[in-house]
């Protein structure tokens, strides 16, 4: 029966066809353009290229030689390597206590959740106040506790953590609710029986906790891996234009900078093929490391 | 039964759990309070409260007539609604097509979906900018037509993301109410408004909100589409402000203030839903 009430096939049409040409028009199609126009010559944005660069492969050359394309390699790779243990580490741990505890678990969650829902750009000028040379509320902090000289925060020597502790602790909360999730999934009955068999608190989270909970870490890797290539909002707000001396470049950054501010539309195309082969080769270590097994 | 008794594994968890919610939480009222104080009072002195001589209005004063920021709002709160309804009814429908439907193509068009997650907006931008400048709708002088450029790209990102939630969920639904349905001599269309839709409600949600943060939240696209004062969204506006008034910390932290309070308003009482909404997607994987 369920299949006769859908066998004409007339409304399919216009059910799909509003979404779909929604998705080839401006996603696809621009998807493949972009590959095309990194090879062309553009003058500015909002005009297509007409002629093929000389040789038509000149922008990639140009990647390889690129000194801020290292840098933003560089420093995407570390804010990978961030997201996924700062990120994923801190909130296992705090999903982990949260488990623990029998009040709060839900003030909590409220709480850990509340920054990911704030945009990241608001975000991005609270943490210029608050990491402010002269003096913002962690330097005042510091001098409270007795330090004599400030930190210049935004110095190249601090710039880069600077600009990667608001990015981890803004999206701590988010993998926090979806460990806490698997948590509630794994049944009270295992750790009774193995606490009957003489099982220590911590035996029974390496044991029973982490086996258990490994598939959901390996969604939250993943997602802490890709979101981490999509940064931009809070460095670019933070650290316009790769301040200081183009060191905080991170691929979307440095891909947004060529586009806008230095005005290589097509150099800009080339980038952003660039960020989508890191995305590709990345999710696909990840998968490597991380196999999702069945239990 | 076990005596509730006090432990020292407890209060040290306990300890761990507030300071990392004071991090989350105290920013945002530390920036609260030092919008009250004048520029130089911040700088001294940023945690005392802002009471008796330290008291002022002057940041919002200034904020509200350097800054368009009412201005922002409407753009803001315009092209997320947009965004937010169109995303809810193009994926609601071809969902219910590709759930209900039989035919050659339906796995193609899945994968095409799920394939679209995969886009980052960088490598999207610069072909759809240049798009919408050939039909003449990016980069005019017509706030309508400036909206709907910023709209449509967001309307495309969101879309692989709530039509894979919204399959999940229409995929549940028991098939005998929709016959009943088309027994009472409903058609399809009317089956989608009158069964399905009232169904699937919570996920609606789910879609909605999300899809209507994301776009709010979003700098990336309104650097590209939005970039005259008239037009601009609450997040470039902000952004703008960094690069122009980059030392006037007071009218900074009346301005983040002006944009965090309504949405932690908002976030209070929908937590639930929020938390539920911006996560699904990761959960369903």
């Amino acid at each position: 029966m369920g299949a006769n009430i859908y066998k004409n096939k007339k409304p399919l049409f216009l059910f799909l066809l509003p979404a779909f040409i929604f998705m080839i028009v401006f996603l696809y199609f621009p998807f493949f353009k972009n590959i095309v126009d990194s090879c062309m010559k553009i003058k500015q944005l909002g005009t297509s290229g007409e002629v093929w660069n000389e040789p038509w492969y000149s922008n990639y050359t140009k990647l390889l030689t690129d000194e801020n394309v290292r840098t933003s390699l560089k420093n995407t790779l570390i804010m990978t390597i961030v997201t996924i243990f700062g990120q994923v580490g801190i909130a296992l741990l705090l999903a982990l206590m949260v488990d623990n505890i029998k009040r709060g678990a839900k003030v909590f969650r409220t709480l850990f959740f509340f920054p990911i829902v704030v945009s990241a750009t608001a975000l991005g000028l609270l943490f210029n106040l608050i990491f402010l040379y002269d003096t913002g509320m962690i330097n005042q902090l510091l001098t409270m506790f007795g330090r004599q000289e400030l930190i210049d925060w935004k110095s190249e020597k601090w710039a880069l953590f600077t600009m990667m502790l608001p990015v981890m602790w803004q999206y701590v909360g988010f993998y926090f609710v979806i460990i806490v999730t698997g948590l509630n999934n794994i049944s009270e009955e295992l750790y009774e029986a193995a606490a009957i068999d003489g099982a220590t608190r911590l035996k029974r989270i390496w044991y029973i906790t982490v086996p258990l909970l490994h598939n959901v870490l390996c969604t939250c890797v993943v997602l802490a891996v890709t979101g981490s290539l999509k940064v931009f909002d809070l460095p670019w707000t933070m650290f316009p234009k790769g301040m200081p001396l183009k060191s905080t470049f991170l691929t979307g950054t440095y891909m947004y900078y060529q586009t806008m501010i230095v005005k290589d539309v097509d150099y800009g195309c080339a980038l952003a093929v660039m960020i989508v082969i890191l995305g590709v080769v990345l999710s696909r270590i990840v998968n490597a490391i991380f196999k999702e097994k069945d239990y | 039964m076990k005596k509730r008794k006090f432990s020292v594994p407890m209060a040290v968890i306990y300890t761990l759990l507030c300071f990392w919610a004071l991090t989350t939480v105290y920013p945002i009222i530390w920036v609260v309070l030092n919008s009250f104080k004048a520029k130089n009072k911040i700088l001294e002195n940023s945690f005392a409260l802002p009471m008796g001589e330290l008291f002022t209005l002057a940041n919002y004063r200034k904020a509200f007539t350097n800054l368009n920021i009412f201005g922002a709002y409407k753009n803001s709160i315009f092209i997320s609604s947009m965004v937010c309804a169109i995303v809810i009814l193009l994926a609601g429908l071809a969902s219910f097509a590709l759930v209900r439907y039989h035919f050659k193509l339906k796995n193609t068009l899945y994968m095409l979906v799920v394939a679209g997650m995969m886009f980052p907006a960088f490598a999207t931008v610069i072909p759809v900018y240049t798009m919408e400048a050939s039909w003449g709708i990016a980069g005019t002088k017509n706030w309508w037509l400036s909206m709907l450029s910023v709209i449509l790209p967001q309307v495309a990102g969101n879309l692989s993301f709530a039509i894979i939630v919204l399959t999940g969920y229409i995929r549940s639904l028991p098939i005998e109410l929709e016959e009943a349905a088309f027994m009472e001599g409903c058609g399809s269309i009317q089956i989608f408004f009158k069964v399905i839709v009232p169904l699937t409600k919570p996920s609606f949600a789910t879609v909605a909100i999300f899809s209507f943060l994301w776009s709010y939240n979003d700098l990336f696209t309104q650097m590209f589409f939005l970039r005259r004062p008239d037009i601009m969204a609450i997040t470039r506006l902000l952004n703008e402000l960094t690069s122009n008034e980059g030392t006037d910390y007071g009218l900074m932290a009346a301005a983040v203030s002006l944009v965090v309070i309504p949405v932690l308003i908002v976030y209070i009482f929908m937590q639930k839903y929020i938390i539920k909404g911006m996560t699904a997607g990761a959960v369903k994987g």
